[in-house]
């Protein structure tokens, strides 16, 4: 009966993975349908990847979200690594419930509420001391930050806490002082959480739709921007060969990432 | 913790110094996401106008003296307005019926990957986490071609001669739930593989030896010593889902009334601040409970 039940979430497991790829896959294959019917099969091509890579709004589009995310991703694991050696390794400070609280919501913050509320305090500010003057870049670039600090504080305190105390103790009696000690032996133990966090902000800012389009002005369209608009006018199959760029650079960043973290961590345990 | 610190005289910059590392995150949370409820709130209490920004000063300094004017005109056209009330009980149901859906496909998942071999979670792991990577847009936009009229499963099931007419599945709340489902699984399945992985067999082995049959342990040692991930779960769901907006839009259709497309179109298209500003507010209101028991359950998990 045990195994019974095991062959039971087995097969379900089994489902749900064809669930999440499946619809993918089709998607892959039918960006190299010759027609222009999305679902009639009319053979083999790949000119909807030359009309993608001579669209220049599109590209323009890729460099602004790209390099959104790069900083976005940077800021947030400079912020997301204080807050998260702040959780495990202070102790009780003064607010720290509140911060706590903080450093969660945005976790699970519906993204109108985040956008909106971003928007509003842009503008207020702007009125205020006359700064951010014009929303774009930087004004999405501190949104992303907000939210992806979260993700990167969870990714990095979940390392920071399985991390073996004696070694900072060690190099502490040594007399290293806490920012050598940080820098010296903590930063290379947490350095795959550090990476896959970075990975994950980059990742969720360069998706990210609703937020981006609350707090960006006319001078900053990101990809997800400009393919939402057009997926609203009616499905075509450039968007299909887009996507499958997309699904397949992601895929391959993600599973090189997971590769060395993996190889990483496997390395160190060897030597623990 | 020991420190040897007489030598530098670093006993000095050390309090600074943890002030100033605990400031530096915290600041930044304070001004981009606390101050901006506040002022949501301030402007939910504002008069729309036809400004930039289109709504009236809450704060008015006339004859030497400063006048606070709270409109609370835009809660009662909440009330007024069947349309809101309407779409935030959609949204709740929509939000609440997605996790039960996410829980009961999720479970099993996360079941079967913790019982793997440790090569197989891993890979498994992967799997589950790798479409979330990828364009949330592009997964929902997928969906479209699936779910159309002259799309994959209707051309599937006419060919198979199943139906005559295609049934229609775009622009439903069919399409939401399917849309939802699939963009939101590996929120669930994560957090309660997380915990299931964590389990100790040997009280699984301790309930078999003592008589009870696979089932019962299950109800009575795994599925309570989950609890804490099933709540983890539900809320990355449901939190999330009661505010979307990119699913109802592209795949739900005029009776798939969500709060988040509502507050959307107040904003961009009315152009309504201070309308909006309410409706974010009740949302937030309405959420606190949901989100005070996902930071309980993210509490504990730091705790452990």
């Amino acid at each position: 009966m045990q195994k019974g039940r095991l062959t039971f979430s087995n097969y379900v497991l089994a489902f749900g993975l064809l669930f999440l790829y499946l619809p993918m896959v089709l998607l892959i294959i039918y960006s190299f349908n010759e027609s222009k019917l999305v679902t009639v099969w009319a053979g083999f091509s790949i000119k909807w990847y030359m009309e993608l890579f001579s669209d220049r709004q599109l590209i323009a589009a890729v460099w602004m979200s790209l390099r959104i995310a790069f900083m976005s991703a940077c800021m947030a694991v400079v912020l997301g690594t204080m807050a998260a050696y702040i959780m495990v390794r202070f102790g009780r400070f003064k607010g720290k419930t509140a911060f706590s609280s903080m450093i969660t919501a945005p976790l699970v913050m519906p993204d109108v509420i985040t956008g909106l509320s971003l928007l509003l305090l842009f503008v207020a500010m702007s009125q205020a001391f006359g700064w951010p003057a014009e929303r774009g870049m930087m004004t999405i670039w501190i949104a992303h930050v907000t939210f992806c600090t979260a993700y990167v504080a969870v990714v990095v305190s979940s390392r920071l806490k399985e991390m073996d105390i004696s070694l900072v103790e060690a190099a502490m009696d040594l007399g290293a002082s806490p920012l050598k000690t940080f820098f010296l032996i903590t930063v290379p133990v947490i350095a795959p959480a550090l990476l896959s966090g970075w990975l994950i902000a980059f990742t969720l800012s360069l998706d990210d739709l609703v937020i981006a389009s609350f707090v960006s002005g006319p001078s900053a369209t990101t990809l997800p921007m400009v393919v939402f608009s057009s997926v609203r006018l009616g499905v075509s199959p450039k968007i299909n060969a887009l996507a499958t760029l997309i699904i397949l650079i992601v895929s391959l960043v993600a599973f090189m990432a997971w590769w060395f973290a993996r190889k990483a961590e496997l390395k160190q345990r060897q030597q623990l | 913790m020991s420190f040897n610190i007489n030598k530098h005289n670093l006993l000095r910059w050390i309090p600074s110094g943890r002030s100033f590392i605990v400031g530096i995150p915290y600041s930044w949370l304070l001004v981009f996401f606390l101050v901006p409820f506040i002022i949501v709130l301030k402007i939910s209490l504002s008069e729309a106008e036809t400004a930039i920004p289109p709504y009236s000063d809450v704060f008015q300094y006339v004859d030497e003296t400063v006048k606070i004017i709270l409109n609370l005109g835009n809660y009662l056209f909440l009330l007024e307005d069947d349309l809101y009330l309407a779409a935030y009980i959609s949204s709740l149901k929509i939000a609440f019926f997605s996790a039960v859906f996410c829980l009961l496909l999720g479970y099993p998942m996360a079941y079967a990957m913790a019982q793997a071999s440790d090569k197989w979670k891993a890979i498994l792991l992967l799997s589950i986490l790798l479409p979330s990577w990828t364009s949330f847009l592009i997964r929902v936009y997928a969906w479209i071609g699936i779910l159309k009229n002259n799309g994959l499963i209707n051309n599937l099931l006419m060919w198979l001669g199943i139906i005559d007419n295609p049934l229609p599945m775009l622009n439903t709340n069919f399409a939401v739930y399917v849309g939802v489902v699939y963009t939101y699984l590996p929120f669930m399945v994560l957090p309660i593989y997380a915990i299931l992985t964590k389990l100790d067999n040997s009280l699984l082995e301790a309930s078999a030896d003592l008589g009870a049959k696979p089932w019962q342990t299950f109800l009575r040692v795994t599925l309570p010593l989950s609890k804490n991930g099933i709540i983890a779960g539900s809320m990355l769901v449901f939190i999330p889902v009661v505010g979307e907006f990119v699913i109802p839009e592209l795949l739900g259709g005029p009776e798939s009334l969500m709060i988040g497309k509502v507050l959307w179109q107040e904003f961009f298209n009315n152009r309504d601040w201070p309308i909006a500003a309410a409706l974010a507010m009740v949302m937030l209101v309405i959420l606190i409970i949901p989100i005070t028991l996902f930071h309980k359950y993210q509490a504990k998990e730091q705790e452990s």
